[in-house]
């Protein structure tokens, strides 16, 4: 962690002292509290197991994990992994995980992005933009989520129905049946193609610390870019086409009640993503907005006066130094947005708490249920906290 | 130096009040559960917790004044009249398909009366009594008759709203398992919200208990416009319910109903029950209304409870005329046995 800038004073041994058996010596004190408090902690919760599994049986309500290797016969309307109703609960909740973990992520990038340019444009010198954005956090962070979630579901439904679904353009339709969007027919070919993007990508990469380990010797920048285009797009298209180039698309139409073929983002799924990324954005940009605001104005006029262009100023002066201010609060942002994905069961979005609601209502279990939910959870925001911290670390600024 | 500072004096107090609160929750852990006797809970809190709808036109639903409406709300009443001798010493907590069961579990209501199906593994695993059907249902479709269809075969590919952790979603998928259909699921938790979703369009057909498909028509603005498909896809006992291992509440939950439906039998009306209980000389009718024998006391009630339930709320058939006649509901399958319907209760005896 962020070791660096703790006064090394405090890292010093306190002296030590012979421990005394006696009520005045504040380690003996401090070791009987702790006993005690740990002791009257440890009492509560074998009370309430004990309690819970008293009344379970008295009640006679079935206990255990048994009911996860059940068939769940319950439907899900989307999936990111093959999925049917003759599929266990375990895999019913494993649908649900992927699909909590698919609105979390994209949110996750979606409202740092948004909040970012929401941030820096309501420092804009531009007075229209500047009041816009501002408008634009006072408002979506004053209404509660759930109402905005309900908002834009509602919207989304008022949509046209898919015979007479909006046509932008050619294989797009937006109906109340979701966005259908034409999409490419995956072939080995394609797998090969990304591979060779992901190799350009870390060629790419490989190459800039090279560039960069040069510069600080000779104090020569480098052009990265032409190298980056030929790995990144070059390599890709060469191996697409030396495999033959194949490529079809896959066309929605309308067949029978809905569309067939395609992708769909489901209302469901947009409502929810819409809602909470408009949310987060607003109070990441506050953040942003913070962080830039906390550099002193003296660091941009010296930048400039060594003469960066302002691009230059914002992503080597000003921007290492706000991250700091940044990253702390945006981990609690990210875990906010995480933790309100759960909001999903009001407009039917079926991620894990939907999926562990009607499981657990099948079955009866409450408690294993509301046990799986709380653990997904737990797991999910520990790694997003882990991540950030590890990441603020790294851009911790180096005192000395 | 003093030995006690008033750092430790305060932790010792909070200490003192942590074992205060704790030790005698710890003594409650060791006695039996504290619902073993629902009965006496009952009557010592004064008032009747019944689980309701939270809003099905006909079953369970709150009026323009506030006041609940209902055929499982007059259930609700009934008990309380036999309990307490007042029908409105009943509190009526709302509760979605979801968190219906653990509101039982957990004692938030004694009772439940809110048209869930009869099933093995909710009587056994979930650890609940259903007292007896007081509704056959089945499960059906309703489509906008803009749409054309005439029968739930037609309905492949189709989008169909839900309520989740129902028998209807279970039942929905093994329907379409084995007859071949496809179909995208919208699951939505709360009714107002699902037939919302229904009404907007978002789903081509709206899938539920035939009752409930006939109380949400009933309830939209011009209920021409949406067409119940003749498919009735499944069984539907609807029961109330009670908690497993108090089986002398389960017992008066069970013979309110059984009253009712003798009632009707027997013409037993609430305009006329005082009067019957005076003067009627049929000997099972002196006996169900109290003027003979002690069933009311092998119940744990007062003797004339039964008068005081017909009289609150009437017999089976003014149950369903009051409420479920409005809505388009035929007696069907819940008329009386001695009519042809399967509505039958074990004799006063």
């Amino acid at each position: 962690m962020s070791d660096s800038t703790i006064d090394p004073r405090l890292l010093r041994a306190p002296p030590k002292r012979p421990l005394r058996l006696s009520w005045s010596d504040e380690r003996v004190r401090g070791i009987v509290w702790q006993v005690v408090v740990v002791g009257i902690v440890g009492a509560i919760v074998w009370w309430l197991w004990s309690n819970t599994v008293h009344n379970l049986e008295v009640r006679r309500i079935a206990t255990g994990f048994g009911f996860l290797d059940r068939e769940a016969g319950l439907p899900i309307a989307e999936s990111l992994i093959e999925y049917s109703p003759a599929d266990t609960y375990f895999r019913a909740l494993l649908v649900g995980l992927l699909n909590t973990l698919k609105v979390a992520v994209v949110g996750i990038l979606l409202a740092t992005i948004l909040g970012t340019l929401v941030g820096i444009a309501r420092l804009s010198r531009n007075w229209l933009l500047a009041k816009l954005a501002g408008i634009y956090v006072e408002v979506i962070r004053d209404l509660p989520l759930l109402l905005q979630l309900l908002f834009w579901y509602a919207i989304l439904q008022g949509l046209p129905g898919p015979r007479q679904a909006l046509n932008p353009a050619e294989g797009v339709f937006l109906s109340n049946r979701g966005l259908k969007l034409p999409i490419l027919e995956w072939q080995a070919a394609h797998s090969w193609t990304l591979l060779a993007f992901l190799a350009g990508a870390l060629g790419t990469w490989a190459f800039r610390r090279a560039a960069r380990a040069r510069q600080m010797q000779d104090g020569q920048p480098r052009r990265i870019w032409p190298v980056a285009l030929a790995l990144m797009l070059g390599l890709p298209v060469a191996v697409w086409a030396a495999l033959g180039a194949p490529w079809s698309i896959d066309w929605p139409a309308l067949r029978g009640f809905n569309f067939r073929g395609g992708m769909t983002i489901s209302p469901e799924y947009f409502a929810l993503l819409l809602g909470l990324v408009l949310y987060t954005a607003g109070f990441i940009a506050e953040i942003v907005r913070a962080g830039i605001l906390a550099v002193p104005h003296g660091q941009w006029e010296a930048a400039q006066a060594l003469g960066l262009r302002s691009g230059q100023v914002l992503s080597r002066i000003v921007l290492p130094q706000a991250l700091r201010v940044i990253v702390p609060p945006m981990t609690s942002q990210y875990l906010n947005l995480t933790k309100n994905s759960s909001l999903a069961v009001a407009i039917g979005y079926q991620d894990i708490v939907s999926i562990a609601n009607t499981t657990l209502n099948q079955t009866g279990q409450a408690i294993e249920g509301i046990a799986i939910i709380m653990l997904v959870y737990l797991t999910i925001s520990l790694s997003i906290s882990l991540f950030m911290n590890w990441y603020n670390a790294r851009i911790a600024l180096v005192e000395r | 130096m003093q030995p006690f500072g008033p750092s430790f004096r305060r932790a010792l107090g909070m200490v003192v009040l942590g074992l205060a609160l704790t030790l005698p929750a710890m003594g409650q852990a060791q006695q039996a559960p504290a619902d073993a006797n629902t009965l006496e809970a009952v009557k010592s809190r004064g008032t009747l917790i019944c689980g309701v709808n939270t809003g099905l036109a006909g079953f369970g639903q709150p009026d323009s004044q506030g006041v609940w409406r209902g055929f499982d709300v007059d259930y609700c009443r009934a008990y309380a009249a036999a309990i307490f001798g007042d029908p409105n010493k009943v509190r009526f907590v709302p509760s979605t398909a979801q968190n219906r069961f653990t509101a039982l579990q957990s004692g938030e209501v004694d009772v439940m009366a809110r048209n869930t199906t009869w099933t093995l593994s909710r009587d056994t695993s979930l650890g609940f009594d259903f007292t007896g059907t007081n509704f056959y249902d089945g499960q059906g479709f309703m489509v906008k008759s803009s749409a054309g269809v005439q029968s739930a075969r037609e309905l492949d590919g189709a989008t169909i709203c839900v309520q989740p952790g129902t028998t209807t979603e279970q039942n929905l998928t093994d329907w379409a398992r084995a007859n071949n259909i496809r179909f995208t699921p919208v699951v939505i938790e709360r009714m107002e919200e699902v037939v919302g979703a229904f009404v907007s369009g978002r789903c081509d057909a709206y899938t539920t208990d035939a009752s409930g498909l006939a109380a949400t028509r009933a309830a939209q603005a011009r209920p021409d416009d949406f067409t119940i498909l003749p498919e009735v896809i499944s069984k539907e006992p609807l029961s109330p319910l009670v908690r497993q291992g108090d089986p002398r509440f389960a017992d008066i939950v069970r013979w309110v109903h059984f009253l009712l439906v003798n009632a009707e039998e027997f013409g037993i009306t609430q305009a006329n029950v005082q009067q019957a209980a005076q003067n009627d000389t049929r000997p099972d009718v002196q006996r169900m209304l109290g003027r003979n024998g002690e069933l009311g006391q092998m119940l744990g009630l007062e003797s004339n409870w039964a008068v005081n339930v017909i009289r609150a709320v009437g017999n089976y058939g003014e149950l369903f005329e009051r409420n479920l006649a409005p809505i388009g509901l035929q007696r069907g399958p819940n008329a009386l046995w001695t009519k042809g319907g399967l509505q039958y209760a074990p004799p006063f005896r």
